[in-house]
């Protein structure tokens, strides 16, 4: 393996030269992980291409010598996606960072895949556009990671997710082909297929994105509540009513008390969830549904109106720092990512609560309302060597909750390896069949990011009694393909 | 009915007894199947294809039938399965804006439906009379397509029938969820070569309190298209923009919905200078131009330039054009006439050729075989070979409606 790596390094370095190729044990070391640290690999080899030929390039020497390769970008997913593989080479497309094109009349964007989610909506904002998906991580994941992940944010309920925002992806195949995937293509929306494959699909290096129109309006509230049930009954009346708000987030006190610990964010004290409700739109149509809000928090014991942008920072400083905080309030912690129909949210909560006493773990919630996508964030003690098998068993029986009640173990951070295990609780072994037949279409080696989505390793085989290529009465002319 | 046939038949009707001789009304864009099933249930549905696989049958998945003359004339065609009577709404979720439906519910009373909740399915029905199953598989938008998508952005979950009969189900019943690849991605513009759909999960949104259209009457083509971009770029928000020449001289229409809607609508009447506003659309909203049927996509930002090329090739060509749509997509009209057709073909390949360049796309929707024996109804296609790969892996026999879309597959 060490001399087909290194054979590897020596010819990656001709292509890309010798800066955009790590060998060193030390710096490979940098690269072993991504936004979830519990799993670890140092990759065997480390790339940062420039081009797309690069990559393809890479990919080509890698199917040759039948080596594993997966894609990187800023390296912030939290399911393990990026997980290296020690025997394998890790392409970083962090170099690959130009906005080729800001497109303001056809409202839209291309980018390399390097490129962070923030930095395309800087570009824009002058022309008065933005680009809508906004995960958490907005100021350093990269395009490329969005499009692996199909990555969401706090505004997906009303703008939906990456896949609803990319228009066209030039990807580089798992054989080395560089191909462009156009949503104005007839035929199989490879492009939808290939947005939030995890990257075990290919690799995009160009991609064009949507622009959309900034809001007239943008009004931002802070209802505070006695209980999460309390802020339920909120939201439920709100979607209800007919309102799609831009976002609409609750915390419950535990989330809150860590908040504050880290960065004060300075909620209402006393309350028992808070809920953050943003609408944006025409002006007059969200004043209209503003006061509807208002009436309907009804139960809320306080109410806070953002009147600028700086009271409305204030307002998701909170929320937005909600993970990294629960570190000010325990040693360790589990970030979990599950989603229920929002209508089971109640129930599903109080269930929450049961099974975080039974197992003597503090859990505290974080979730996007609008669509029943729970963040259970799971305390334990890392000192204690029994705490981390216990949290990590809550964090299991989570899911299965979500299951249940006919939702899924991951609404935005993917499986990766991490949740690789629970796919079964939620499709067949027919279902996951299936999926790995678009798998093997793309990937007939498995060498593109394997190990990742798939519980058990998976064999394509070759596909029986199929001609391939061009039908032989086309090719002599004597047929026309209709 | 030779005895191998009878033999088959019997076969069939013991998996599905709604199973009968195909006929002309049965026609897949003039390929008439042996026979015509319609399984009640997607467990018959996964018999007859399992039957199907076993004796090497081609297959094609009908739904109201409204555009089964879209597309090539599959290669073979033996057996038509009408998905008709799996006809039944599943589940409303009124609260978590959800709803799971057989395929071939009808858009039209699902609307009604989903309506009494004040809730609905955001997709248009162009053609009129299709079923949900007919949507998905031939991805078919119209206007409010600019704020609500395609159907692959509100279809969540889908459970379909593979070429071997297997039964598979991939997203789910929630909005949000990365869980496993999105098949349902590769399902929508299939046309039914790659499985039968048999089961769908379509995200809803809430029936808008109040919608109104802006109606223009610009005085030429360059007024009409700088108002219909002053529309998209305004932060009005409309949820649909429409041109139409096809009634003669241009119209343009936009859709506002929700609060306030009549009053953002006149407040661009008033920026515009021009119009009046409805509470009615105009009468050929939604629907498709007369005539031989071309699809063109393209690039938001190049409707200027695609309506150019339209109207120069038409009068090249001496083609009567009628135009119909907004940014992305436009439809075009022109004669049926079988004695026209040299002249249509040769407008077609000339848009498709110059359009090309701009990042447009040229589809033939519906077309006489006069015109379809002149250019390929789907032109070349984007990825085709991957699509290719794609469908040896899920139809390895190649039964499912072979041919009928781009690059033969």
């Amino acid at each position: 393996m060490a001399d087909r790596l290194g054979e590897l390094a020596r010819r990656f370095t001709g292509l890309l030269g010798s800066d955009s190729v790590i060998t060193d044990p030390v710096r490979l070391r940098t690269y072993e992980c991504d936004g979830l640290t519990v799993h670890r690999t140092t990759p065997g080899l480390v790339v940062l291409p420039t081009t797309a030929e690069q990559i393809a390039a890479v990919v080509t020497e890698c199917v040759r010598t039948r080596t594993p390769y997966v894609a990187r970008g800023s390296g912030t997913g939290l399911s393990g996606g990026a997980l290296p593989r020690g025997d394998g080479v890790l392409i970083v497309t962090t170099r690959m960072r130009r906005v080729l094109e800001i497109d303001v009349v056809g409202r839209r964007a291309v980018v390399e895949p390097g490129v962070t989610n923030l930095a395309i909506t800087q570009a824009a904002l002058p022309h008065g556009y933005y680009y809508a998906p906004d995960p958490s991580s907005q100021q350093v994941c990269s395009i490329g990671g969005n499009l692996a992940e199909n990555s969401g944010g706090a505004h997906c309920l009303k703008y939906g997710f990456t896949v609803n925002h990319v228009l066209a992806a030039e990807i580089v195949t798992p054989d080395g082909e560089i191909v462009t995937l156009d949503a104005l293509d007839p035929g199989y929306d490879l492009l939808g297929a290939f947005v939030g494959s995890e990257g075990t699909l290919g690799i995009a290096t160009k991609t064009t994105v949507r622009l959309t129109r900034l809001p007239e309006k943008v009004k931002t509230l802070l209802a505070a509540f006695e209980s999460t049930e309390a802020g339920g009954r909120a939201v439920s009346a709100v979607i209800g009513a007919g309102i799609v708000p831009a976002a609409i987030e609750m915390m419950d006190a535990l989330a809150i008390e860590a908040a504050e610990a880290s960065v004060r964010c300075e909620y209402p004290p006393g309350a028992g969830a808070v809920l953050i409700v943003e609408l944006d739109g025409p002006e007059e149509e969200v004043a209209a549904e503003y006061a509807q809000v208002v009436d309907l928090c009804s139960e809320a014991f306080e109410i806070r109106i953002a009147a600028d942008d700086v009271e409305r920072a204030a307002i998701w400083k909170g929320r937005k720092s909600a993970f990294a905080a629960v570190g000010r309030i325990s040693p360790a912690y589990i970030v979990q990512d599950g989603v229920v129909p929002r209508t089971a949210l109640p129930e599903v909560l109080a269930r929450i609560d049961a099974l975080s006493a039974e197992y003597g773990c503090r859990v505290a919630n974080v979730f996007h309302a609008g669509d029943g996508n729970l963040h259970p964030l799971v305390l334990f003690d890392d000192a204690d060597p029994r705490a981390g098998a216990r949290a990590e068993e809550l964090s299991g029986a989570i899911l299965d909750l979500c299951v249940r009640h006919g939702g899924s173990i991951t609404g935005e951070h993917g499986v990766g390896v991490d949740k690789s295990r629970y796919m079964p609780r939620m499709f067949s072994e027919d279902d996951l069949d299936a999926m790995h037949r678009l798998r093997c279409a793309f990937d007939p080696w498995n060498l593109c990011n394997p190990g990742k989505i798939f519980p058990t390793p998976r064999l394509c085989g070759e596909v029986p009694g199929v001609r391939r290529g061009v039908h032989p009465l086309v090719a002599s002319g004597e047929a026309e393909l209709w | 009915m030779v005895t191998a046939d009878r033999g088959l038949f019997a076969a069939l009707s013991r998996v599905c007894p709604d199973v009968r001789e195909a006929t002309e009304d049965d026609a897949i864009t003039g390929v008439i199947p042996s026979w015509t099933a319609a399984p009640a249930t997607a467990a018959e549905a996964a018999a007859l294809m399992r039957l199907a696989a076993h004796h090497d049958l081609a297959v094609t998945a009908r739904g109201a039938g409204t555009k089964l003359d879209w597309g090539n004339p599959p290669r073979r065609a033996d057996l038509l399965v009408d998905l008709g009577n799996l006809d039944g709404i599943l589940e409303h979720q009124a609260g978590d804006l959800v709803v799971r439906v057989q395929p071939g519910v009808r858009l039209d009373p699902l609307a009604r439906i989903l309506a009494e909740q004040g809730q609905q399915l955001a997709l248009d029905d162009p053609v009129g009379g299709a079923t949900v199953g007919g949507t998905i598989s031939t991805a078919v938008c119209g206007p409010r397509r600019l704020r609500y998508g395609a159907p692959r952005d509100l279809l969540i979950g889908v459970t379909t029938v593979l070429a071997d009969g297997t039964i598979t189900r991939s997203g789910g019943k929630v909005i949000k969820n990365v869980a496993g690849y999105d098949l349902g991605k590769l399902f929508t513009g299939a046309f039914g070569t790659l499985g039968l759909v048999v089961e769908a999960v379509f995200r809803l949104h809430p029936l808008p309190a109040a919608c109104a259209w802006l109606i223009l009457n610009p005085a030429d083509r360059a007024t009409a298209v700088s108002a219909m971009r002053t529309l998209l770029h305004s932060q009005a928000a409309p949820s649909a923009i429409e041109w139409d020449s096809a009634q003669g001289p241009p119209e343009v229409a936009a859709l506002f919905e929700g609060g306030a809607a009549e009053s953002r609508a006149a407040a661009l009447r008033r920026s515009l200078g021009d119009g009046r506003t409805s509470d009615r659309p105009p009468p050929w909203w939604g629907t498709h131009p007369d005539g031989t049927l071309i699809e063109v996509r393209f690039p938001v930002g190049r409707f200027s330039e695609v309506l150019g090329e339209i109207d120069e090739a038409a009068r090249d060509h001496a083609v009567a054009a009628r135009t119909r749509g907004g940014f992305g997509l436009l439809h075009v009209g022109v004669s049926e006439d079988p004695a026209d057709a040299p002249d249509t073909a040769a407008f077609i390949m000339r848009i498709r050729g110059n359009l090309a360049a701009l990042g447009g796309v040229v589809i033939v929707r519906r077309a006489a075989g006069a015109v379809r024996d002149r250019v390929d109804v789907w032109g070349p296609g984007g990825a085709v070979r991957l699509m290719r790969r794609v469908k040896e892996r899920f139809d390895p026999q190649g039964l499912l409606s072979p041919g009928r879309l781009v690059g033969g597959v």
